[in-house]
């Protein structure tokens, strides 16, 4: 079963990547290279470095901006799911974050906290932070009511309720939530570098896009997505690893 | 004078002179504008198994849920061995319709997990759980998984969670509804050994007439809307007969048409 999945995966990978290097040998576009290429210009920044400095400066408010997401994102989605009242405070907040055009954002932005690592940071939460709040909130309030009241039966606290029951019922909800929101999170992070100032991954897309170096820019947008499927991939892992069990489906269901 | 068995079964329905566990005095509820228990007192016997009995929506789970701290009701009082009680306590498990189980936790742990929450050390909640699991029949499924369960299993991993915390009254709603007809026959045997070896008081809700005239010591047949207790039924069914025959006694079918009689003109 798991060498099929692999199989899978690799027989997919290869049929995107032979597209890819098909429709850049017709070409489709002038400025859409083969995927050979990309790949070459790929190998040429790592060995170079220059992509790894890059990262460098790209990684700095992704993962900043990330984890503020899930630590304040997973924190208020809690605190929302339980709490009707600050549900009627917050959510609105956190919906109107999530349907913000972000592009409209970012000069008040800018204006507030400048050109720096803030403004970034504040973008790639705006991105990722909503998504995690909301799904987290949702999880928490469709707690089977049954589990719940079968721990205050056997004598739980509060606390032993959300650390027992309530988290665990919800893991699987809030790591769904916490995989969109990551993946919103890389793309505010690149957004951000587009926006705002152009550094890092940002900078060589943009710079090898304006002297026409497109396999380059191909390979800096490839990475990007490379390195997001396996964060993506990492945190499936973690997930399986806290909550052994819970993949398995409800049994009151 | 002699007595029918039938008759004599209602006569002595009042238990004098007993030992009462659990008493309900005047207890009312009400969800809105629907009344679901209304001036309800009944008591039940130290170390007997009590059904609550009665048509779907008459207010058991309700009323067992109430006993068991779970609901706050209008009105009343609810006497536990000598105590007033308003929530959870020690001396109450419950044991769920829908088994309620953790479904990303072993066996094991499911058990285990009353005595968890009493902060009982791993080790000895383990050892505690394992003579359970043994008891019920699930030795060698202790690092399963509920959703690997039949339903008949699952809800025995209910009922050793609910035996491991060692309280003195056992709550029990419809716990065989949801499994099948020959697993249904042997729980019932195995919960009548239960009645006999753990000296434990049961309050068992059912829908099933001949579940209750067979399992009871006492049986409240309640009616609905209000609830109320419409009678008080103390089977006495001779079980040294053997389970196969019960069913086949005039005693056991005298009393199952009594009740049928009372709940026909609320079922029609
Ligand atoms: N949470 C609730 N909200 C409103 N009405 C309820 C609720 N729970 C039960 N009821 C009503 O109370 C009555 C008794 O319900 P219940 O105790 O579940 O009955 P039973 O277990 O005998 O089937 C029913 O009429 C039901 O509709
Ligand atoms: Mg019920």
């Amino acid at each position: 079963m798991q060498n099929r999945a692999l199989y899978l995966k690799v027989l997919s990978a290869l049929l995107v990547f032979g597209a890819w290097e098909i429709a850049g040998r017709i070409p489709v576009s002038y400025a859409f290279p083969t995927f050979l290429e990309s790949m070459a210009a790929l190998a040429r920044m790592t060995f170079d470095g220059s992509i790894f400095v890059a990262y460098a400066e790209t990684l700095k408010p992704l993962v900043v901006g990330v984890a503020i997401s899930t630590f304040l994102g997973i924190g208020f989605g809690l605190w929302i799911g339980l709490s009707a009242r600050f549900d009627w405070l917050f959510s609105p907040i956190f919906i109107v974050m999530q349907a913000a055009p972000l592009a409209a954002l970012i000069p008040l932005l800018v204006m507030a906290y400048g050109i720096g690592l803030t403004s970034k940071v504040f973008v790639v939460c705006i991105m990722s932070m909503p998504v995690i709040v909301l799904s987290t909130s949702s999880a928490v309030r469709n707690t089977p009511a049954s589990m719940k009241e079968m721990a205050k039966s056997f004598l739980a606290k509060d606390y032993e309720i959300l650390l027992k029951i309530i988290i665990p019922a919800a893991s699987p909800m809030i790591f769904s939530g916490l995989r969109l929101g990551v993946s919103a999170g890389f793309i505010g992070a690149i957004l951000s570098e587009l926006k705002i100032t152009p550094t890092g991954v940002g900078d060589i897309i943009s710079y090898s896009r304006s002297i026409a170096d497109y396999p380059s820019m191909y390979a800096a947008i490839f990475s990007i997505i490379v390195l997001a499927v396996l964060f993506l991939n990492l945190l499936e892992k973690t997930e399986n690893y806290l909550f052994k069990g819970n993949d398995r489906g409800y049994v009151t269901d | 004078m002699v007595m029918s068995q039938t008759e004599s079964a209602f006569a002595n329905a009042h238990p004098t002179e007993q030992d009462i566990a659990v008493s309900i005095r005047g207890v009312s509820k009400n969800y809105g504008a629907v009344e679901a228990l209304k001036d309800m007192s009944l008591d039940f016997p130290r170390g007997q198994l009590t059904s609550l009995l009665g048509p779907s929506g008459c207010g058991k789970t309700t009323l067992l849920k109430i006993i068991a701290g779970l609901l706050k009701h209008d009105s009343g009082e609810i006497i536990v061995n000598g105590k007033n009680v308003t929530g959870p306590g020690p001396n109450r498990a419950f044991v769920f319709q829908d088994f309620a189980l953790l479904p990303w936790a072993t066996v094991m742990r499911n058990v285990a997990f009353g005595l968890e929450l009493r902060g009982v050390p791993r080790s000895e909640r383990e050892d505690k759980a394992e003579k359970y699991i043994k008891g019920v029949g699930l030795a060698g499924f202790e690092n399963a998984y509920p959703h690997e369960l039949s339903g008949g299993m699952r809800q025995r991993v209910g009922l050793a969670r609910a035996l491991s915390v060692d309280a003195n009254v056992l709550l029990l709603d419809e716990p065989f509804s949801a499994v099948d007809e020959q697993t249904r026959r042997k729980f019932q045997e195995d919960l009548l050994s239960l009645v006999a070896n753990e000296k434990k008081t049961f309050i068992f809700v059912t829908h099933s007439i001949e579940e209750a005239v067979y399992c009871s010591d006492q049986i409240a047949l309640l009616l609905p809307r209000p609830s109320r207790v419409h009678e008080m039924i103390r089977p006495q069914i001779d079980r040294s007969k053997g389970v196969d025959n019960i069913p086949r006694e005039p005693e056991y079918l005298d009393i199952v048409d009594q009740i049928w009689a009372s709940l026909r003109a609320y079922v029609e």
